[in-house]
C-alpha cells in the first residue's frame, strides 16, 4: 500500500465510476430513508450492508447499523442469537476492509462491536485479520493501533507484545509502526517497573544496541532514526522536575528607584508599571498547576492571596515553561526606606505537575527588596521627549556591578541536580564516539544525531563536563548544521533555527562568555537607564530566540542584524523595556504575538524587516486566532472609518499593537510602513510619541 | 509419444540385461550417451529442436555423475571396476565401416569410507555431484520453467547460508535484513557491507534501466576489468567483509588474494554473480534465501530433461553401453555407434560422457577430442546426527580459503614466526580434540606445504528434501584441488571442523583434553562419511561431442553455459530449449519453490 504509483483513469473507468454512482446513491438513499423511519428489518440491514460493501466511507451507515444492532438485541437473551447478530457485524466490518483497509469507520465499528461485550471475543479471528492486514502492509498504523485495542482486551500481556513488535522488526526494520509500538509498551513497562523492566538504564542500553544495528545497516532508513529520537530522549531527560530559573533569584537585593510624579504619587522607575514587581518562575519541563496555593510568597509587601499567576510561553493544554506574576507593593511601603525581604516557596503543597505526571520537590527562594528615592526627576519623561538611541559604552559590564544580576540560576536547585547521571554520561558519550566513525558518509540523519547528542551531552550539567569541552562541542555542532545546511537545503530553516540555540548556549551557558554581551547602556539623555541591564546580540544570525531562562534579567536587548524570523519565547523577559529588532526577516506581526505579554515595553525597533513583504501571513497558524480578541475594537473602528481606512487591511497590526504601551517604534523600511501607517499606529497607539525617529505627540 | 516414453520406462526397468530388442528405426539425427544433466539437456534441446534422438545411458538409472543413488549403490559406483564394462565385442567390422572399442576411464580416486551408514542405508538418497544447489534466479530455474521440465521437478528453499570464520559458523550477510540481524559484525562492518551492497545494486538497476542520473553509484568500466579482490580493497572493505563478498556472496572458489593467480574473479563477474544473488533472494515468496534444492537429490533435474526428451519423441534406453564407435572406412568419419547388445546405431551426431576414451590409436581425419582433465575436485559425504545450525534443517556453508578454519594452519603461520612452539603446542591440544592421533602425521604434512587455497563448500540437507530418514542430516563437502591429497585433506579438516567424529575419536581415550569436552560435545556427530576425488573435464565439439563433467562450482551456471555453447555448435540454428507453448508454465513460478 506504500509506494504504488497512481494510475491515470482511462475512459472505461469513467463508465464504471458512472454506474457504480447510481448504484450508490439508489443503495444511499434506501439507508437514508430506514435510517429516518427506523426500520430495522432484515432486508434494511441487508442493504445497509451492501452499501458498506461498496462504499466504507459512509458512516451515517455504520451509525444506523449500531442502532440496529441495539434495536434488535434489546431484551433478546438467547446467547446463540447474540452470537450471530455480532457474527454478522464483524462480517461486514471484514467486507468494508477487503474493500478499503484503512477504513477508519470500519475500524472503529468493529472495536465499538467488541467493545459491547455481546459475546464471547474470538481472538484467534482478530489476530488472524491482523496478520492478514500486517502482511499485506506491515506498517498500517490501523492494523497496529488495532492490535492494541485487541491486546488490551485480551489482556495480552506487553512483553509478549513486545516480541511481536520484534519479531516484525526482524521481518523488515523499516517499519516505523513497529518501533512505535516498541516505544509504547516499553514506557508502559519502565513506567510500571514490570518484571525485568526494573533498570531503565539496562533497558535503555539494550535498546540502542538494537537500534543502531539498523542505524548502521541503512543510514538512510528514517525508522530506525525516530526510535533513536526517542531513546535519546529517554536518555537525557531526566526524571526530575526543577526550577531552573527565576527573577529575582535567590537572596538577590533588588534597588527599586522611585520618582515622584507630578501629582506626587509615589510611582517606580522603569521598568515596571505602576507598584507592580514580576516575579517569573522557569522550569525545566512544562507544568501546570501554579496557583498562589501551590506557590507560597511571603512578604509584607503584599499578599499572596492577591497573586494570579499566568504562564507564558503556554501550550494549548495550559502548560508552561514559564509562570509569571505580579506583586501589587501595598500603598505606603514605598515610601519608606525600609528593606523588605520576599520569600517564595514553590510547591508548598501538591498541585505543581509536568505534561508526563512528574510532581515538584518543594523549594524555596528569597530576595530582598530596597527603595531608591534619589532619582532625578526627568528620567520618567525621557522616552516621551528624546528619541531612543541604541549606543553602548566601550567598556563591558564590570563583574563587580551589583546591578549585573547573577544569571548562575542554577544555584537555587544544586542539591537537586546532583542525581547519578554516570551512566548517561557514558552512554551519550559512547553513542558520539560511534556516529563520530559513522559521520563521513555524508547520511543526514547521522549529521543531524551527532548534532543533537553533542548538545544533549552539553546540556547535562556536571563536573564532568567541562567548559572547554563544551566550546568544543558548540563549535562541532555547529559546524555539523553547516554541513546539513548544504546537505539538505529542504530544511535549512529548522537547522538554521537549531544553530541559533547552540549559539546563544554558548552565549548564555557561563557568565565569563555573557559578560562579553553585555554592555552598558550610555547615551546623557538617558543617564536613568545607565543601571538597566543591557544584553547585546548583534549580528549572530540568529532565526530564533532561545535560552531565555538565562535572560530573565535583561531590561534592554539588542537582536538587531540577525536573522530573525520569530521571536517565540521573548514573551518571558517579563523587565524588558527596550528591544532591538531591527535589520531581520521578521515577516508579518502575527509572529510578534510575543510582544503582546510584555507590558513594561516601551521602545521597539523593528525597522528593516520584511513585515508586509509577502501577502499571506504564513506564521498565523502559529499563533492564537485573530477572532479570540479580547480588546474594544468598536471604538478603533469608528476612528479609522471617519478617516476611510480599511479595517480589514490592517486587522493583525491593530491587535497587535492595541495591546502593547510603546512609546516609540521604529518601523522603517519594511514593505508595509508608509505615512498612511504612521498615523494609524498613532490612532490605535494613544501611548506613542515617537514613530521612525519622529515625533508624533 | 504415449507410447514411446512407456517403452522408454519398460526398458529402463527391464531386468534381463541379456535380452535387448532391436532398436528400430537404426538411425537418428543424435546418439546420447550417458544420461547426467548435460546429456539429458542435449537431448531435450535435440527432440524439442525436432531432431530424432537416442537416448542411452549403461547404468540402470538416470543422471549417470549427476545422478542421486541410494546409498548402498553409491560405494560400488565410485569403485572403479564399475568405469571399464566389458567390451560386448572386439573391434569386429564390416564391410563399409570400423568399429573402434571405446574405454570408461575412472574419474572418481582416492575413496576413503569410515563409519556404518545407519540401517535401512537404503532411505538415503546420494548426490554423486554435491554440494550442489540453485539460484532461485538462475539459468537452470529458467531453463526449467521454459522446457516444462519444473512440472517434474520440486524445490524446497535453503534455509541459511553460513560462513566458517575464526572457528565459528555465521550467518552470511548477504541481505539487509540479514546484516541487520546479524550479531557478529561489528556496526562499522555492518555499515560498510550495506553501503558495497547498495553500490552494486545501484549499479545493477543503472544497468537495467539504462538510467544512469539516478545518483545511484555506477561502477566505472575500468573498475569492472580489474579483479573483484581489488576493487573490494578499494572499497577500503575489511578482510572479512572482502570473504564473506567475495566467496559466499560472490562465490569465488579460489583464493583471490593471490596477486598472481590466474583465478581470480573480475569486478565484472563478481557484480553479475551479487545482482543474481540478490535478484534469487524474494524471486519465490515462500524460500527464504536465494537458493534451491530438489526433493529427492539432483538426480531428479536430468531426469526431468529425459522426460522432456520423451515428451518430444526421444528414444530411451538403459543399461545399454554404448561399445564401440562405428567409423567410415573410405572417408574416416564417425557413422555411427555399437551398442553392449550387438546392434549397430547410425547417426550424424554422438555425445558422449567425457569418461569415454576413444583410443588414441584413431585413424580420423580429424582428431577425435579426448577430454583433457582439467584438475580434480575434492567432494565429502557425510551423514550426521544432528544439525549445524539450530532452527535450520538445509544449510549452506563455506569456508573462504586462508581462513584459519582447520588447526593445520598454525604450522604454516608459525614456520616464519618465532613463536613455532607455542603455536606448535596448540597446534597440538587442538589436533587431540578434533582428530585421531595417527592422523596428526598427515596434518603435518599438509600444513608445511600448504595453506587452504581454494573455498570449501559444504551443504547439509534433512528429510525435509527426502534424501535421508527424519532426524539424520545428509552433509556434502567439495573443494577444488590440483592434489588430491591435499583436496582430501582440506574436506577432512572441514569435517573435523564442523563435526565431532565419535567413531574415529574413539581410539584416542583419555588423550583428549577434557576442557574441550563440551565443545565437541555440542558439535554434530560423523556417523559416516566418505571423502573421494573426482576428475573434472571440460566438454568439447567435434564429430563426437563430450559433454561436461560435475564442475568444482556450487551452482549449474557453468554447466549450463558451456551445454549451450555445445549445442550452438551442433545446431547452429535452433534455439536451445525454447519456451514451450504452454501457457501457465511462467506464471507457475511461485509454484516451483515448494
Amino acid at each position: 500500500m506504500h509506494g504504488r504509483p497512481r494510475r491515470s483513469p482511462k475512459p472505461e473507468d469513467a463508465a464504471a465510476a458512472a454506474a457504480k454512482a447510481s448504484k450508490l446513491h439508489e443503495l444511499q438513499s434506501l439507508l437514508l430513508q430506514n435510517h429516518q423511519n427506523r426500520i430495522y428489518t432484515k432486508e434494511a440491514l441487508l442493504a445497509s450492508s451492501k452499501l458498506i460493501e461498496v462504499n466504507p466511507e459512509i458512516y451515517t451507515a455504520w451509525n444506523y447499523r449500531k442502532l440496529a444492532l441495539q434495536h434488535s438485541l434489546n431484551g433478546v437473551s438467547d446467547p446463540e442469537a447474540i452470537k450471530s447478530a455480532v457474527e454478522d457485524e464483524l462480517r461486514v466490518v471484514e467486507a468494508a476492509l477487503r474493500r478499503n483497509p484503512k477504513s477508519y469507520g470500519a475500524w472503529y465499528h468493529r472495536k465499538w462491536v467488541l467493545n459491547q461485550k455481546l459475546a464471547e471475543v474470538d481472538f484467534g479471528r482478530e489476530f488472524r485479520l491482523l496478520d492478514q492486514l500486517l502482511k499485506a502492509d506491515a506498517r498500517n498504523f490501523h492494523g497496529w493501533s488495532y492490535r492494541r485495542f485487541v491486546t488490551r482486551l485480551k489482556n495480552v500481556l506487553e512483553e509478549e507484545e513486545l516480541g511481536f513488535t520484534m519479531d516484525m522488526i526482524n521481518t523488515n526494520f523499516s517499519n516505523y509502526s513497529a518501533w512505535h509500538n516498541r516505544s509504547i509498551l516499553l514506557s508502559h513497562l519502565l513506567g510500571k517497573k514490570a518484571n525485568g523492566f526494573e533498570s531503565k538504564e539496562k533497558i535503555l542500553s539494550e535498546e540502542l544496541e538494537l537500534v543502531r544495528q539498523a542505524l548502521f545497516t541503512d543510514p538512510s532508513d528514517q525508522s530506525g532514526w525516530f526510535y533513536h529520537l526517542w531513546l535519546l530522549d529517554q536518555t537525557c531527560s531526566g526524571d526530575q522536575l526543577k526550577l531552573i530559573s527565576s527573577w529575582p533569584i535567590h537572596q538577590s537585593k533588588l534597588v527599586l528607584p522611585i520618582v515622584k510624579e507630578k501629582d506626587n504619587c509615589n510611582s517606580f522607575l522603569y521598568p515596571f508599571q505602576r507598584e507592580t514587581l514580576p516575579i517569573v518562575l522557569y522550569f525545566n519541563k512544562p507544568v501546570k498547576g501554579i496557583t498562589s496555593s501551590t506557590v507560597m510568597v511571603s512578604s509584607e509587601l503584599a499578599k499572596n492571596e492577591d497573586l494570579t499567576w499566568k504562564p507564558l510561553l503556554a501550550s494549548n493544554l495550559g502548560e508552561a515553561n514559564c509562570w509569571a506574576t505580579y506583586l501589587m507593593i501595598l500603598e505606603g511601603n514605598c515610601s519608606t526606606s525600609q528593606t523588605f525581604s520576599v520569600e517564595v516557596e514553590v510547591g508548598c503543597s501538591e498541585g505543581i505537575v509536568s505534561v508526563s505526571g512528574l510532581h515538584y520537590n518543594p523549594s524555596k527562594f528569597k530576595f530582598s527588596v530596597e527603595f531608591d528615592h534619589n532619582v532625578p526627576e526627568q528620567a520618567q519623561g525621557n522616552l516621551a521627549q528624546e528619541p531612543f538611541s541604541w549606543n553602548y559604552s566601550e567598556k563591558f559590564y564590570s563583574q563587580e556591578n551589583s546591578d549585573f544580576t547573577s544569571f548562575d540560576q542554577l544555584k537555587i536547585n544544586d542539591d537537586a541536580l546532583k542525581e547519578d547521571l554516570k551512566w548517561h554520561f557514558d552512554t551519550l558519550s559512547e553513542e558520539i564516539t560511534l556516529f563520530k566513525e559513522m559521520s563521513e558518509e555524508n547520511c543526514k540523519f547521522v549529521k543531524l544525531t551527532l548534532a543533537r547528542l553533542l548538545i544533549a551531552y552539553d546540556a547535562m550539567k556536571s563536573p564532568e563536563n567541562s567548559l572547554q569541552q563544551k566550546r568544543k562541542h558548540c563549535e562541532e555542532a555547529l559546524e555539523l548544521f553547516d554541513d546539513l545546511i548544504k546537505l539538505d537545503p529542504s530544511h535549512k530553516r529548522y537547522y538554521e533555527d537549531e544553530q541559533s540555540l547552540v549559539l546563544l548556549d554558548q552565549v548564555t551557558s557561563d557568565k565569563e562568555s555573557l559578560v562579553k554581551y553585555c554592555w552598558q547602556y550610555d547615551n546623557p539623555n538617558f543617564s536613568t537607564f545607565r543601571r538597566h541591564n543591557c544584553l547585546q546580540l548583534r549580528r549572530l544570525s540568529l532565526t530564533r530566540v532561545g535560552f531565555v531562562e538565562r535572560m530573565l534579567w535583561v531590561q534592554i536587548l539588542d537582536l538587531s542584524h540577525n536573522k530573525l524570523r520569530s521571536i517565540a519565547g521573548l514573551e518571558a523577559l517579563q523587565l524588558l523595556i527596550c528591544l532591538n529588532l531591527s535589520n531581520n526577516q521578521i515577516s508579518s506581526f502575527t509572529s510578534l504575538e510575543p510582544l503582546k505579554r510584555l507590558s513594561s515595553l516601551r521602545v521597539l525597533d523593528l525597522s528593516f524587516n520584511e513585515i508586509g513583504a509577502h501577502p499571506v501571513d504564513t506564521t498565523r497558524y502559529l499563533c492564537s486566532s485573530p477572532l479570540s480578541h479580547t480588546f474594544d475594537v468598536k471604538g478603533i473602528m469608528e476612528v479609522l472609518q471617519k478617516d476611510n481606512i480599511n479595517v480589514a487591511d490592517h486587522w493583525e497590526m491593530m491587535l497587535l499593537f492595541k495591546s502593547l504601551n510603546l512609546k516609540q517604534l521604529n518601523m522603517k523600511g519594511n514593505p508595509v510602513s508608509s505615512e498612511n501607517f504612521g498615523q494609524l499606529v498613532t490612532k490605535i497607539l494613544p501611548s506613542l510619541h515617537w514613530v521612525d525617529g519622529e515625533r508624533v505627540r | 509419444m504415449a507410447e514411446i516414453s512407456a517403452s522408454a520406462s519398460t526398458s529402463a526397468s527391464t531386468p534381463s540385461q541379456d535380452y535387448h530388442p532391436a532398436i528400430d528405426p537404426a538411425t537418428f539425427d543424435l546418439v546420447v550417451s550417458g544420461t547426467g544433466l548435460p546429456e539429458s539437456l542435449l537431448a531435450a534441446a535435440a527432440a524439442a529442436a525436432g531432431k530424432s534422438v537416442l537416448h542411452l545411458d549403461p547404468n540402470p538409472f538416470y543422471g549417470s555423475h549427476f545422478a542421486s543413488i541410494p546409498l548402498p549403490s553409491f560405494s560400488s559406483l565410485l569403485s572403479p571396476s564399475y568405469s571399464s564394462p566389458s567390451p560386448h565385442s572386439s573391434a569386429a567390422s564390416t564391410p563399409s565401416y570400423d568399429a573402434i572399442d571405446l574405454h570408461r576411464r575412472p574419474i572418481y580416486s582416492e575413496i576413503e569410507t569410515s563409519g556404518s551408514p545407519p540401517e535401512p542405508s537404503r532411505s538415503f538418497l546420494v548426490d554423486l555431484a554435491g554440494p550442489r544447489v540453485l539460484y532461485c534466479a538462475d539459468a537452470a530455474v529458467d531453463l526449467l520453467l521454459r522446457s516444462g521440465a519444473s512440472h517434474h521437478v520440486e524445490f524446497k528453499s535453503v534455509d541459511a547460508s553460513l560462513v566458517y570464520w575464526e572457528g565459528r559458523l555465521s550467518t552470511v550477510p548477504d541481505s539487509r535484513q540479514a546484516i541487520f540481524k546479524d550479531r557478529t559484525l561489528s556496526l562499522a562492518e555492518k555499515s560498510q557491507m550495506m553501503r558495497f551492497l547498495k553500490l552494486v545494486q545501484g549499479h545493477i538497476a543503472s544497468d537495467r534501466g539504462g538510467a544512469a542520473d539516478e545518483g545511484l553509484g555506477r561502477i566505472s568500466e575500468e573498475d569492472l576489468l580489474i579483479p573483484f579482490v581489488e576493487f573490494l580493497r578499494k572499497q577500503r572493505l575489511p578482510p572479512k567483509i572482502r570473504a564473506i563478498i567475495l566467496y559466499a556472496i560472490a562465490m569465488a572458489d579460489y583464493d583471490q588474494e593471490i596477486v598472481e593467480s590466474n583465478k581470480l574473479v573480475t569486478t565484472k563477474e563478481g557484480v553479475e554473480t551479487i545482482a543474481l544473488y540478490s535478484s534469487s533472494i524474494g524471486r519465490f515468496t515462500n524460500s527464504v534465501g536465494a537458493f534451491l534444492y530438489p526433493m529427492y537429490g539432483h538426480g531428479e533435474l536430468p531426469q526431468a530433461f529425459c522426460r522432456c526428451a520423451a515428451v518430444k519423441g526421444a528414444l530411451y534406453v538403459l543399461r545399454m553401453p554404448v561399445v564401440s564407435l562405428l567409423i567410415d572406412r573410405e572417408k574416416s568419419e564417425y557413422v555411427g555407434v555399437r551398442l553392449a547388445s550387438g546392434q549397430d546405431i547410425f547417426s550424424s551426431q554422438l555425445v558422449m560422457e567425457p569418461s569415454c576414451q576413444v583410443p588414441p590409436s584413431l585413424s580420423l581425419s580429424e582428431d577425435l577430442n579426448t577430454s583433457s582433465s582439467t584438475g580434480n575436485v575434492a567432494r565429502g559425504v557425510c551423514i550426521t546426527s544432528s544439525s549445524l545450525e539450530r532452527d535450520s534443517s538445509s544449510v549452506l556453508v563455506v569456508f573462504p580459503p586462508k581462513c584459519e578454519n582447520c588447526f593445520l594452519f598454525f604450522i604454516n603461520i608459525s614456520s616464519h614466526t618465532g613463536t613455532f612452539v607455542c603455536q606448535l603446542f596448540h597446534l597440538i591440544i587442538r589436533a587431540f580434540c578434533y582428530m585421531p592421533v595417527k592422523s596428526i602425521a598427515c596434518v603435518f604434512a599438509v600444513a608445511l606445504y600448504s595453506e587452504q587455497l581454494t573455498t570449501i563448500r559444504v551443504l547439509q540437507l534433512s528429510s525435509n528434501v527426502a534424501v535421508c530418514p527424519p532426524g539424520l542430516f545428509m552433509v556434502y563437502l567439495s573443494t577444488p584441488c590440483n592434489d588430491a591429497i591435499i583436496g582430501k585433506d582440506y574436506i577432512k579438516a572441514a569435517i573435523h571442523a564442523l563435526f565431532a567424529t565419535n567413531t574415529l575419536g574413539s581410539s584416542e581415550g583419555s588423550v583428549e583434553p577434557n576442557t574441550e569436552d563440551k565443545e565437541s560435545e555440542t558439535r554434530p556427530t560423523v556417523l559416516w562419511s566418505c571423502v573421494y576425488v573426482q576428475e573434472l573435464a571440460q566438454g568439447s565439439f567435434g564429430p563426437v561431442c563430450l559433454s561436461t563433467l560435475p564442475d568444482e562450482h556450487v551452482d549449474y551456471r557453468n554447466i549450463i553455459e558451456s551445454t549451450k555453447e555445445l549445442f550452438s555448435k551442433m545446431y547452429s540454428q535452433a534455439e536451445f530449449l525454447p519456451q514451450t507453448s504452454e501457457p501457465g508454465d511462467i506464471e507457475d513460478d511461485n509454484g516451483s519453490a515448494e
